[in-house]
């Protein structure tokens, strides 16, 4: 019995885990997962499709799930189109793009720095902190929106760009899958660059940022996600509408007040959910192996 | 004292040549953290045994917004405190456990087809719930034009509309299936791997030990082995879980949520600190909310915890 039972991982591994091939045994597997694949997906084919519908087939009834005849007018629409308070979507886009960029840099730099502290440098309190952090790990921001309102008024962030930053840098989860990653690098390779000169800073370039770039991929998606879909700085600590961004205007044309079920803001609403999800799609799709191989290390001791 | 100075001084260099640079590394990160992170908190803990209505200096009084919240807010112990954990104790674990399962079954297909599939599942999760609002609204819409409702009518299995995200006895089984979608995140790609790392020899052992099928396998074999990979989607579980608190008032539209239905403990708190603006009632409400993060996190600890 036990014999029979080794041999699914000798040789050739058709089933078991990570197999190398097809086999019809996976076929139950298939028999779960498609369906359920098919029902994670529908919202997202909804947004595509609804993205692209004219007015007359988004108010059909019945309605129709697919488009039947594809127009790019909602885009036209959107991009045509000012804010209630003059300010043109692109403006909001613009916005986005820029801070979005901008924090995912800064996050790199920040965490990744941090986290080669934190694992290859000797310090007392190195364990303590990585600790703290690990706590952290279970912080809901939601959870303190007051203190930190309180905290962004009085440091004069209120309506500037740093405000959309500063705060998406305190990502706890990121320092500590950088870290777990770091661990993974051989003291001996920082041991013989010291030897032959190298300081900090050059060990941390040269050696660290090359042999990371996987943690360092994972990090941009995370931060990415956490700051492109972010609405919520901007309707709290930015009241000038040229400093807003577009998920914070996405908001805007899906609250009921402001229109939601008027006939031009649905199809705009869809068109921009388009935006926003987009990227987020694009992005996880390049970098996936990379993730993967992170998430390989992110076990929590 | 002049010599007491010098050898302060010193004291400090040699601490710097020592220790500086991993300072100087951490300290961007630090800065970040301790402002938005740590002050924060502790100003949560402050201000909750304080009145403070943001115009003037918070006053002390003890203990007394805790009093109120256990034995006066109706709401709170009424529709607040039973639907979070309702929710809590439904998304969570339910999340976690499907979370674990589908990253099983997916470490059973090859690459390719892993791949893709993992893409599927995870795509809902890296969506903002600003983008899904638009999709949700519209499948739950309360006319005859909502999908939900044109579907139904349509089968003749009911004979009017119905108001879902209106209906309080609709709206939380909404919220729960909407999170649940979105519940394969960063902890389910982290149990992924971690499935995929383990040792094949580990299960040829097992099997040599008398392990006959699938499922004993992975309670013997799978779990144990990634128990740090499992604790750490827990956690993110639990996060993802109480940070998802807003979607009951983006799908009604309101807050408070029709007939508190779906009013978890995130809508209290924004309810008494940005509406009514009592701030100090509100922290009060926000340590509740850390302290039911921490504890549902110490059962995942005593679960999944090394034994250290």
């Amino acid at each position: 019995m036990s014999i029979f039972k080794r041999k699914r991982h000798t040789g050739i591994q058709y089933s078991g885990i990570n197999p190398k091939g097809y086999h019809p045994s996976q076929l139950k597997f298939y028999i779960i997962l498609l369906p359920l694949a098919v029902f994670m997906l529908l919202p997202m084919a909804f947004i595509f499709s609804h993205a692209f519908k004219p007015p007359d087939e988004l108010f059909a009834y019945p309605p129709r799930f697919f488009v039947i005849n594809p127009t790019f007018k909602n885009f036209i629409d959107l991009f045509s189109k000012m804010s209630s308070s003059g300010v043109p979507v692109s403006r909001y886009l613009f916005n986005s793009i820029v801070v979005t960029g901008v924090t995912i840099v800064a996050s790199i730099l920040v965490s990744s720095t941090a986290a080669y502290a934190l694992s290859k440098k000797r310090f007392k309190l190195k364990k303590a902190l990585f600790a703290i952090n690990t706590v952290a790990l279970m912080f809901v921001p939601i959870a303190v929106t007051i203190p930190r309102f309180l905290i962004i008024q009085r440091l004069g962030l209120m309506d500037t760009f740093w405000v959309h930053v500063l705060p998406a840098l305190a990502m706890p989860v990121g320092l500590f899958l950088i870290k777990q990653f770091i661990d993974g690098i051989p003291d001996e390779i920082i041991e013989a660059a010291r030897i032959d000169g190298a300081n900090d800073l050059s060990i941390y370039f040269q050696i660290i940022l090359p042999m990371i770039k996987p943690a360092i991929a994972t990090i941009a998606i995370l931060t990415f996600q956490a700051t492109w879909n972010n609405a919520e700085t901007s309707s709290l600590f930015i009241n000038d509408e040229s400093l807003k961004t577009f998920a914070f205007y996405l908001t805007t044309l899906t609250s009921t007040s402001a229109g939601a079920n008027t006939v031009a803001g649905q199809g705009m609403a869809a068109a921009a959910s388009l935006i926003m999800f987009l990227p987020n799609l694009i992005i996880f799709f390049f970098l996936q192996s990379q993730v993967m191989s992170t998430m390989a290390h992110s076990g929590l001791k | 004292m002049v010599n007491n100075h010098i050898q302060r001084e010193s004291k400090f260099k040699l601490w710097l040549n020592k220790e500086g640079s991993a300072y100087g590394f951490l300290s961007g990160y630090g800065l970040m953290f301790i402002i938005f992170i740590v002050v924060p908190v502790l100003m949560a803990g402050l201000l909750s045994f304080t009145l403070f209505d943001t115009i003037q200096f918070p006053k002390f009084i003890g203990l007394k917004n805790y009093i109120t919240l256990l034995t006066q807010d109706d709401i709170f112990m009424k529709y607040v405190l039973p639907n979070t954990i309702e929710f809590a104790v439904i998304v969570g674990p339910g999340g976690y456990i499907l979370s674990f399962i589908l990253a099983w079954i997916l470490a059973q297909l090859p690459k390719l087809p892993r791949t893709i599939m993992a893409l599927i599942l995870y795509s809902p999760s890296m969506t903002s719930s600003v983008a899904m609002a638009v999709v949700w609204l519209t499948i739950f819409s309360g006319d005859q034009n909502g999908y939900l409702n044109s579907l139904l009518l349509n089968y003749n299995l009911i004979q009017e509309p119905i108001q879902w995200l209106q209906s309080p006895q609709y709206l939380m089984t909404i919220m729960i299936i909407v999170t649940l979608w979105s519940s394969m995140g960063v902890g389910f790609l982290a149990m992924l791997a971690g499935i995929l790392e383990i040792n094949p020899e580990m299960y040829e052992a097992g099997a040599l030990d008398g392990i006959s099928n699938r499922f004993q396998e992975i309670i013997y074999i799978t779990i144990p082995s990634m128990r740090p990979q499992m604790l750490f989607g827990a956690v993110m579980a639990i996060v993802a879980t109480f940070q998802a608190g807003a979607i009951g008032v983006t799908l009604s539209g309101a807050n408070p949520t029709p007939q508190y239905a779906g009013q978890l403990i995130v809508n209290h708190i924004e309810d008494y600190g940005f509406l009514r603006y009592e701030m100090g009632y509100a922290a009060a409400v926000s340590v509740v909310l850390l302290l039911m993060v921490l504890l549902f996190a110490r059962v995942a600890n005593s679960l999944f915890g090394s034994n250290e």
